[in-house]
């Protein structure tokens, strides 16, 4: 077992865990930040993306102890201070962007850090950038509505 | 100006608050004090028999509680197939034992023979690896080819059943003679031999279940991802562990998706119940993703033939198909129903052919159980009929619109009896077609196919014009055709004293929206906000008997339901207004929330007569009982029967076969919308299941039956960028004609429609391309198959 600590949507935590023991694991069955979710064993679908340090990350992907020292959001800090939906939350609502929600947290922590790396997106910049993410429910029509409608842009397709 | 409110608003997803905070609490999510984990030990041969389960060296690892096997349950019941279907010569279909663990042998790669629970999941997984070790199982040629798998006798899945053989359906049987002689004499004949590809349902949300068992009062709790959570309590508690339904309780919380595949009763669900009660602890099981490719029950996997006889004008004279159904190892709860009544049913498509003949073989494998997928069955008699029409269109150089109109079913033949023995209430399919011509601006598509041409690719346009049973019912009919329970659903309307209002409901919500949708129907009818209104589901304690969604059933049956219990609590109402506004109850008119004495301007509001009714000081209570709170059950008298036009424009590299779809245009008729944004959400999600069925996904076996796309890397789920925004009308709307609402379903039409729409457009843009000797290629079209059809 190591220690380890790191800050997680702004507050610092600190925990032990094995060696083994990945990102994701240590978030939702140490920390109970269920939020992230798992939905593959091959880092393919991009339910459990986070952002460390800004970046976004699949969190099945990393070693909790890789992690250590490290800024980590999650879905359950994304939200404004006086907890109403942030920018791109409320783009997801307002477009129908999420049925069953289960992919929806890393679909919203991908394209947060999609939109903060280019804030003016194109459909195809959008849809590429979604790559990583799997929905199995939405068709990915509101999806990319979403991300385009939270730049700030009109999406000409209905 | 749009609707804001009540019916027909596209009223914002109260649930999408909790998801989009991470606030959902799906199965994974829960954590129960003093939990135990589960790790299933899954074959890793397709067939074989089991000699030995030495689980001694297993039982003494570190942290191991206890290990089952198969032996375990031999003495309690199997997972019952949910339809009864007879073979053409009377038989009843072969129906083996499906246990809660494999006895004896297993059959599919993936079958579980064995469960270890530990207090950690590490500890259990490493125990599951040395039983599995120490496992001796004898392997057997495992059986894949459906066809082969009839032919050859001396190699069974099943040791009672002979030749692998479910059974032998003709539909309808009656009709062989008829539809033989049509064939004849026919002055065309278009034959076509395809293939339905095998999918993986694949709800992000992998399957997960938790037992408990309360020693104190013999009470058992699964918490699962179900989209019926009484169904699946009826299967476990009597059917397979033999308690009773009162002492279970069955809990479907936020589920993930679920696209059929939540609807069966899984062994896993016995499993963390027989060792909740064993170990006094909570047990929990959670799928890794490569167990739900294996053991999820998949969808489709069918070949067929199907021939249509026609006069040279494209007049349909008769339909008559040959399909192989593989339904897997064992049977899945609504795996005999798939191929046969939801599908064979359809067989008539919307048009006005006079005779249909259906043949279906269903066929043990030594593959994982074949079921209910987004469509199920309906996917399956659209491909069929929709890709043998437009073959024909092709033999016979008529225009594809043409010959559609030509056997459309007319508006005024409704109601119309098909050769297979549905009764369409409503419709207007000339209607559809006509909007989704205009949508895809039909007329400007060879502008569009010379500027592909220009850029050295070429373009297509397909069409599929499809209808759908939905809402299946009614219970006696179903009864008599083989079904095993009833297709009614239940409501409750609690109207609290302060005039706020609970509503339990039988339907399950895993992505639909029932939370937001239910309470605009409710508030449209009461004359109340609707964020007044609370909609209850998922917990056996708290709803009524309802049989769960799927089959695009929530609004068209539990809506339903919940209209008639509000029409109860309007009636109650009105006579608790007539005591109160000492007028006669005949006088008494509801509308927008108040109860009015007809022509005058007496009244009491809605909170006024529910307050009344819990503090009933002045209240009739000699003739009525106090409180505000009615159910209703709802058998609806027939199908809806959904329909629509969807046309799809692909353009294709010659080079590499690539297929985009560059444009996709739906044209539904859903009958009444209650919230427009949902309905365009459904039809968006479907129609990208049915890209990815016609272009990407694939699920393969090997021949020694071990599965070779069993991840996301080798099994293509469609991305953002495999698909374009699609476009989407419901403008067209024939109400159906037996429920209240007129409302008919629109969860499975997109993936039903689509991937017929798909293939036409690319067989179309081979053609423009000069390659009419392709006629066929079979799902998924990928950049290979594609390539191999130009230059084969
Ligand atoms: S769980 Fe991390 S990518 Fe799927
Ligand atoms: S909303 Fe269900 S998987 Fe995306």
């Amino acid at each position: 077992m190591t220690k380890l600590s790191m800050t997680v949507n702004g507050k610092a935590v600190s925990g032990e865990v094995e060696g083994r023991t990945l990102l994701v694991q240590f978030l939702r069955e140490t920390l109970h930040l269920t939020g992230t979710h798992v939905g593959c064993d091959t880092s393919q679908c991009g339910a459990c993306t986070v952002h460390i340090d800004g970046k976004a990350v699949k969190s099945c992907s990393i070693f909790a102890a890789d992690a250590a020292g490290a800024n980590v959001t999650t879905i359950e800090g994304m939200a404004n201070a006086d907890g109403s939906l942030s920018v791109i939350q409320q783009a997801f609502q307002d477009c129908h962007g999420l049925q069953c929600g289960f992919c929806t947290p890393g679909m919203v922590m991908t394209s947060a850090a999609l939109l903060a790396d280019n804030p003016h997106p194109t459909e195809a910049e959008v849809r590429h950038g979604l790559e990583g993410n799997i929905c199995r429910c939405t068709g990915y029509h509101n999806i990319v509505k979403a991300v385009l409608t939270a730049s700030g842009q009109t999406v000409a397709a209905e | 100006m749009p609707k804001d409110y009540g019916i027909g608003a596209s009223s914002k997803r109260r649930e999408d608050v909790r998801f989009l905070t991470g606030r959902g609490q799906y199965t994974d999510d829960l954590s129960i004090h003093g939990q135990a984990h589960a790790v299933m030990v899954r074959s890793n041969v397709a067939h074989g028999k089991i000699v030995s389960i030495d689980t001694s060296a297993a039982a003494a690892m570190p942290g191991v509680l206890a290990v089952f096997t198969g032996e375990d349950f031999k003495d309690v019941g199997g997972n019952p197939a949910g339809w009864l279907i007879k073979s053409r010569n009377g038989e009843p279909m072969r129906e083996p034992k499906r246990p809660v663990l494999a006895h004896g042998k297993v059959r599919h790669v993936g079958d579980a023979y064995a469960a270890v629970i530990a207090e950690t999941y590490e500890q259990a997984k490493a125990a599951a690896q040395q039983i599995a070790d120490d496992a001796v199982i004898d392997e057997l040629p495992a059986i894949i080819d459906m066809k082969a798998a009839a032919a050859d006798a001396s190699n069974r899945v099943h040791d009672e059943i002979p030749d692998n053989i479910c059974f032998d359906w003709g539909w309808i049987e009656d009709n062989r003679a008829a539809v033989d002689a049509v064939f004849k004499s026919a002055p065309h004949i278009t034959t076509l031999e395809l293939v339905n590809n095998r999918l993986v349902p694949n709800a992000m949300e992998p399957r997960a279940s938790i037992g408990e068992y309360f020693p104190g009062t013999g009470d058992y709790k699964l918490t699962t991802t179900s989209q019926n959570p009484h169904l699946t309590r009826l299967l476990v508690a009597a059917f397979v562990m033999g308690i009773p339904e009162n002492k279970l309780t069955v809990v479907a919380p936020d589920v993930g998706g679920g696209f059929g595949s939540k609807i069966y009763h899984y062994g896993e669900e016995a499993l963390v119940l027989a060792a909740a009660k064993k170990l006094g602890r909570a047990v929990r099981w959670t799928a890794e993703r490569s167990e739900s490719f294996l053991s999820d029950a998949h969808g489709r996997d069918h070949v067929t033939k199907i021939e249509l006889a026609c006069e040279k004008d494209g007049t349909f004279l008769a339909f008559r198909t040959e399909t192989y159904a593989n339904v897997g190892a064992y049977l899945s709860n609504f795996s005999t129903a798939t191929p046969t009544f939801l599908h064979g049913t359809l067989m008539a498509g919307p048009y006005k052919v006079p005779h249909v003949y259906v043949n279906v073989k269903t066929i043990f494998t030594n593959t994982a159980p074949v079921d209910a997928y987004r469509g199920a069955g309906r996917p399956e008699a659209t491909f069929s009929l929709e890709r043998v029409i437009d073959k024909m269109c092709r033999e016979l150089g008529l225009d594809q619109f043409e010959v559609r109109r030509k056997n459309f079913i007319t508006p005024d033949m409704f109601p119309y009896t098909t050769p297979v023995g549905l009764a369409y209430d409503t419709g207007n399919y000339q209607a559809t077609l006509a909007k989704a011509i205009e949508m895809a601006d039909v007329a400007g598509f060879d502008k569009r196919a010379a500027a592909s041409k220009a850029k050295g690719r070429l373009r297509g346009m397909g069409l599929s014009t499809w209808i759908e049973a939905c809402g299946i019912a009614p219970s006696h009919l179903v009864g008599v055709l083989g079904s095993r329970v009833g297709l009614y659903d239940a409501a409750t309307v609690r109207v609290n004293a302060t005039g706020n209002i609970s509503v339990m409901v039988g339907a399950h919500s895993h992505g639909q929206g029932h939370e937001t949708v239910f309470p605009q129907i409710v508030a449209e009818r009461l004359g109340v906000p609707e964020s007044s209104v609370e909609i209850v589901h998922g917990d056996t304690s708290k709803i009524p008997f309802g049989m769960g969604s799927y089959g695009s059933r929530s609004l068209a049956v539990c809506g339903v339901a919940m209209n008639k219990a509000i029409d109860k609590i309007v009636a109650k109402g009105k006579k608790i207004a007539a005591h109160m506004l000492e007028a006669s109850e005949g006088d008494i008119t509801f509308e927008d929330g108040k109860f009015s004495v007809a022509g005058t301007d007496k009244a009491k509001t809605f909170g006024e007569i529910a307050f009344s009714a819990y503090v009933p000081h002045n209240y009739p209570l000699e003739t009525l009982e106090p409180g505000l709170e009615e159910t209703a059950f709802y058998d609806p008298a027939n199908f809806t029967y959904p329909a629509g036009a969807y046309i799809c424009e692909v353009e294709l590299d010659p080079d590499t076969g690539k297929v985009d779809v560059v444009a996709f245009h739906c044209a539904d008729d859903f009958g009444n919308i209650m919230n427009p944004m949902i309905v365009e959400g459904q039809v968006h999600g479907g129609v990208g299941q049915g890209i990815g069925q016609a272009l990407l996904e694939n699920t393969t076996y090997d021949e020694n039956g071990q599965l070779l796309t069993g991840s996301f890397m080798d099994y293509a789920m469609p991305r953002a960028s495999d698909v374009p925004f699609y476009n989407v009308d419901y403008s067209c709307q024939t109400p159906c004609t037996h429920n209240p609402l007129g409302v008919k379903g629109c969860g499975e039409a997109g993936a039903i429609g689509s991937p017929p729409a798909v293939v036409n457009a690319v067989i179309d843009a081979l053609h423009r391309g000069g390659m009419t000797h392709v006629t066929h290629i079979n799902m998924p079209v990928s950049p290979g198959r594609v390539w191999q059809a130009i230059n084969g």
